[in-house]
């Protein structure tokens, strides 16, 4: 079938993976493999006094327990953290030493302390039950502000304190300036609160070593960045001997973007033993030692005129950071979203300062959104405190501060160039497909019934990545089309999209293109899925491969057509002569197989630079129902309207706001890590106490569009992959407090559960 | 998971010889709860007996006033039942609001209150409902059979084969789930029997209880403002992650009232 862009195309993987077709990680098995289970540390802090593994080892089926000392006799070098973030002062970020398996020290409840490897996953088990590990146990720190406090427990002795990173951005003494002299200032101390992955797919990691390279094979974000890493760091060889590989993944969001631990280990083991080596991570595992996301404490204001105006916004931030830095953990507080709590308004001076701190917790790093739901969810906050306290009504305030339409391109206070968006027609399609003119109605109804309710909004802003990314296409005489492309599929139906890309572009059947799974010997290079970048930049490398491969096609035709180059006109994969004579994309294919076999048909490679950033945005109006005496919300409903730019795939798009928003909602209606603050046990470390949101939870979302195409692209697209995180938890928050507004409540933190509506409402209506 | 030995029992006798053979043995119903915890080496039992191949632990009767579901019935089976939904719909209602519909179709009643769990929901119908609890060994009322936090009168080799629930003149559960587990953080069942009002608590305490008094203002009148305004002391409550003790006294409160409202509005008079 024909479809091109702007069509609602199903998703071509869906019957593959719906049929449990689909190959994951831990379908793959390897002639020879064994099983790698990981000993955790069950102490938050603690010096580790010795280890005694005889007994493990000696376990029929066992090949070997491997300590922190093996791993520094065989040069292991530590799992990266690649950061560029400096601090206010110049100096540089204190990255601690994370070794791949502790050594001295546990600084966090499932830090590794043993890999056990044996023939069964159950020996590897049994035996690391028998490894004795004598702890001398620290006093330990979980608290985001509390890791501030110069008494609290220090994680790492060398550096004498937590704070690992004091950085700032703006205009310092002018936001100052703007606060002091503003007819009114808005401030909230606000939380953000810190949240587990939860990815369907837990981590896995093979690893294999032949004829002197490592192959790993293991879900990921992309194969080039893991493997560069890997080589580097920890392995410390050139990367061509190492090759990644990535099949089908069940969700990373964020989470699957770095170096683990285990990964380095199974390649380690592998070499060291001669056979494959396989680790699969349990849920358990997963709650322990996946990176988790958000956990801020900020101090935020707002600084207004008499007439609403914004002047100025002011934000202070602690960041949890967790016990290690993770790869890019003190990108996200930072520059990820850097000075965005401006929003989309015209707000002429910010001053940011981030303080990122260590705590005895498993390390965080991007979660879908990266920063963005942060910013988001503090000018969003500020925004509606603003409108309570000078009367103003939310929608109102908030179009007369928006960057109007006539000002793009438009610098913000923190650099960026944005280059199109019209908020206010956007906020008022929302609000009129959430008939909030018909709210009071609703509103008065359920009151007769003991209900409150109450009505949010917010305006998101995202900003998505750049860069560089890569795309090598193959006509191949099958009739098929192979393309790969250097960021990788994660579930989110790239299959789909880049293929319909493709396919317009050669006048094809979609169902002919196939996008190969991640390999990093398939392509030089790669840069990711994350960051909402996928289809902008591997739909701008694929779409120029599909050129140039129809260029280097059409030469090839007008020599067999004997026609000029020029002459040739080019239809539905067929090359027409002007004398009527022509000739099939695919039998041009066959041609160049067979005169260039090493090519391997008609092909060709592209790199696509994006140097700016794309821009989405859009409104989100939430409407909830609450039991004053129980303190439940029900989400009654849920408006979206967004601007992706020019829509490839509305279905596609429609799916990934759908989850996006329920990711968000799950943050700001329940999920939340729990850390014991005495003793640093993860108190939510299964489902039986972490809520994830379930269909049953959440109503159908009204998800539509308007498309104010980007003009920073060729696709004219904006990223959408985070967006509905972004936006969701400041509606909702926004939304309880309208219904608690009677009450003369004014702040609730995340996550709203029921029993802290419950206790400002006193059990009672207003 | 670690190697165990597994029995298929045909009878409730050879069942019990199992059991009793070998004090590291377990008995197997639905695995909701047992395969978990094995899952996480929480348990290592020797063996594993399975009761699913007994069929004198399977069926619903009605025997007079009374309605006898075997120990080996699955929730989703009780909350199906045309004769549990005439005679005692509050209990068809109660299983029906289990877990998920995986649980649903696989835990089973007998299961369930061998377990005990203290935010278990059958055991607040077995309170409310006045039930006997049928054993391979004997016939004890519910109040005697929960003994404590996840305890049982049930000795060594024993296994729960029926419950007869009395069928109550009215009677409604209201939940309010623990949105993580789907268990009860409060669930309070309100009955009519002949002998009187009863109101069952499971979730709130460190097992469940009669509400004395709650059954006491019922007595005085089975009317749907009888339990207006009262709220348990909260002093005995769990107090956890999940909720604070005062929150769950809240909740008893409320859920009390609409289970009450429950019964009212469904009562066969
Ligand atoms: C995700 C999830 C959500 C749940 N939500 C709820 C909920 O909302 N409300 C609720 O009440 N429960 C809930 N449960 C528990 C569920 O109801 C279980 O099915 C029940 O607790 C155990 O029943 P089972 O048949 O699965 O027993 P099993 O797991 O097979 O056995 C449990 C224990 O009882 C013993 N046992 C089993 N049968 C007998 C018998 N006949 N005599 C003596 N001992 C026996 C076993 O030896 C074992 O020790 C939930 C469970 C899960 C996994």
């Amino acid at each position: 079938m024909k479809f091109g862009s702007g069509q609602s195309v199903r998703r071509l993987e869906d019957v593959r993976l719906v049929q449990g077709r689909g190959t994951y990680t831990d379908d793959i098995a390897l002639p020879g493999m064994v099983h790698a289970v990981m000993l955790r540390s069950p102490l938050a802090h603690a010096r580790i006094l010795s280890i005694d593994a005889g007994e493990a080892a000696a376990q029929p089926g066992v090949l070997a327990v491997y300590t922190g000392a093996d791993c520094d006799a065989a040069g292991l070098g530590d799992i990266p953290c690649t950061t560029s973030v400096r601090n206010a002062d110049g100096s540089r970020v204190f990255v601690p030493a994370r070794r791949p398996i502790a050594t001295d020290r546990v600084r966090f409840v499932g830090d590794t302390v043993a890999m056990v490897v044996a023939e069964t996953v159950e020996a590897a088990r049994d035996a690391a039950d028998l490894i004795l590990v004598d702890y001398d146990e620290l006093p330990a720190v979980t608290g985001t502000a509390r890791a501030a406090d110069p008494a609290a427990p220090v994680l790492y002795d060398a550096h004498g304190s937590n704070v690992v990173l004091d950085w700032e951005l703006g205009d310092r003494a002018g936001t100052e300036a703007a606060l002091e002299r503003a007819a009114h200032v808005v401030a909230l101390d606000l939380v953000n609160n810190r949240v587990v992955v939860a990815s369907m797919e837990p981590r896995v990691a093979i690893g294999a070593f032949a004829d002197g390279r490592y192959t790993l094979h293991t879900p990921s974000q992309g194969v080039h960045g893991l493997r560069d890493r890997l080589a580097g760091a920890v392995l410390k060889v050139p990367p061509e001997t190492v090759r990644v590989l990535t099949p089908e993944v069940g969700g990373g969001f964020g989470m699957k973007s770095f170096v683990y631990p285990e990964q380095a280990l199974v390649l380690f083991a592998a070499k060291a033993l001669g056979r494959p080596v396989k680790w699969r991570g349990e849920r358990a595992d997963a709650f322990l030692t996946d990176t988790q996301g958000r956990d801020h404490v900020t101090r935020a204001e707002l600084a207004l005129d008499a007439e609403g105006r914004f002047l100025a916004v002011r934000v202070d931030t602690i960041a949890n950071l967790g016990a290690y830095l993770s790869q890019f953990a003190p990108f996200i507080p930072t520059l990820a979203a850097g000075g965005m709590q401006v929003g989309v308004y015209d707000i002429p001076l910010i001053h940011q300062r981030v303080r990122g701190v260590l705590t005895n917790t498993t390390p965080i790093d991007a979660y879908r959104g990266a920063g963005r739901p942060e910013a988001s969810y503090v000018i969003e906050r500020l925004v509606d405190a603003a409108a309570r306290e000078t009367g103003i009504a939310p929608e109102t305030l908030r179009e007369r501060n928006f960057i109007a339409p006539d000002r793009f391109p438009y610098r913000t206070a923190y650099g960026s160039v944005m280059d199109s968006g019209e908020f206010a027609r956007l906020l008022r399609t929302a609000l009129a497909r959430a008939d909030q003119a018909g709210f009071a109605a609703r509103q008065a109804g359920r009151a007769r019934e003991g209900r409150l309710s109450g009505l949010g909004m917010a305006y998101y802003v995202e900003r998505t990545a750049a860069g560089q990314e890569h795309a090598r296409i193959r006509v191949l005489s099958d009739g098929t089309v192979r393309l790969h492309v250097g960021t990788q599929t994660n579930g989110q139906g790239h299959e789909t999209a880049l293929a319909q890309i493709v396919a317009e572009r050669l006048g094809i059947d979609i169902e002919r293109v196939q996008l190969a799974p991640g390999d990093s010997d398939a392509l030089a290079e790669g840069n990711g899925t994350g960051g909402s970048r996928s289809l902008v930049m591997a739909g701008g490398a694929a779409g120029q491969a599909a050129d140039a491969a129809l260029e280097a096609g059409a030469a090839l035709a007008a020599r067999e057509l004997q026609t000029e180059r020029g002459a040739l006109a080019y239809e539905a994969g067929v090359w027409t002569a002007p004398a009527g004579a022509s000739i099939g994309l695919f039998d041009v294919a066959a041609i160049a197989a067979r005169e260039n076999p090493e090519a391997g048909g008609l092909g060709a490679d592209a790199a696509f630079s994006a140097a700016t950033n794309t821009f989405p945005n859009g409104a989100h109006v939430c409407e909830v129902v609450i039991d004053p005496e129980t303190g439940v919300v029900e989400i009654a409903r849920y408006t979206v309207v967004d601007d992706f730019g020019v829509v490839l795939n509305p279905l596609l798009v429609a799916g990934q706001v759908q989850g996006g928003v329920a990711q968000g909602l799950g943050q700001a209606m329940g999920e939340q890590a729990v850390y014991d603050p005495e003793t640093g046990q993860l108190l939510t470390g299964s489902f039986m106490d972490y809520w994830l949101p379930r269909a049953g939870d959440l109503p159908d979302f009204d998800v539509t569009k308007q498309e104010v195409p980007c003009r920073t692209n060729p696709l004219g697209v904006k990223g959408c992959g985070e967006a509905g995180t972004v936006g969701a938890c400041g509606a909702f928050v926004n939304a309880v407090l309208d219904a608690l507004a009677p009450y003369g409540v004014r702040h609730v933190d995340m996550p709203v559960t029921p029993e802290k509506i419950w206790t400002l409402t006193g059990g009672r209506m207003p | 998971m670690p190697d165990f030995a597994y029995i298929r029992a045909r009878t409730i006798a050879e069942a019990v010889e199992a059991l009793s053979a070998d004090p590291q043995a377990r008995a197997l119903s639905g695995g909701q709860t047992l395969i978990p915890s094995i899952k996480q080496r929480l348990a290592q039992p020797s063996a594993l007996v399975d009761l699913g191949a007994i069929a004198a632990l399977r069926g619903i009767a009605r025997e007079e006033a009374h309605l006898r579901v075997g120990a080996g019935m699955r929730h989703a089976e009780v909350a199906a039942d045309a004769g549990v939904r005439a005679l005692a719909p509050g209990l068809a209602a109660l299983a029906g609001l289990i877990g998920d519909p995986q649980v649903r179709n696989l835990g089973t009643l007998g299961g369930s209150i061998a377990t005990n769990d203290p935010a278990a929901d059958y055991p607040a119908a077995c309170l409310a409902l006045d039930a006997e609890i049928e054993t391979s060994a004997r016939r004890l009322p519910a109040e005697a059979f929960f003994t404590g936090f996840f305890e049982t009168a049930l000795a060594p080799g024993e296994i729960v084969t029926a419950v007869r629930f009395t069928c109550p003149r009215a009677g409604a559960y209201a939940k309010h789930r623990s949105p993580a587990s789907g268990y009860a953080l409060t669930g309070v069942f309100v009955a009519l029997l002949e002998a009187g009002p009863r109101v069952a608590v499971t979730g709130a305490g460190p097992g469940v209880f009669r509400w004395a008094e709650a059954e006491r203002r019922l007595a005085e009148g089975f009317t749907a403002d009888a339990l207006e305004g009262l709220v348990p002391p909260a002093d005995d409550f769990l107090s956890d992650l999940h909720a604070s003790a005062a929150y769950r006294a809240q909740l008893v409160a409320v859920m009390a009232r609409r289970a009450l409202a429950g019964a009212i509005a469904g009562s066969r008079g």
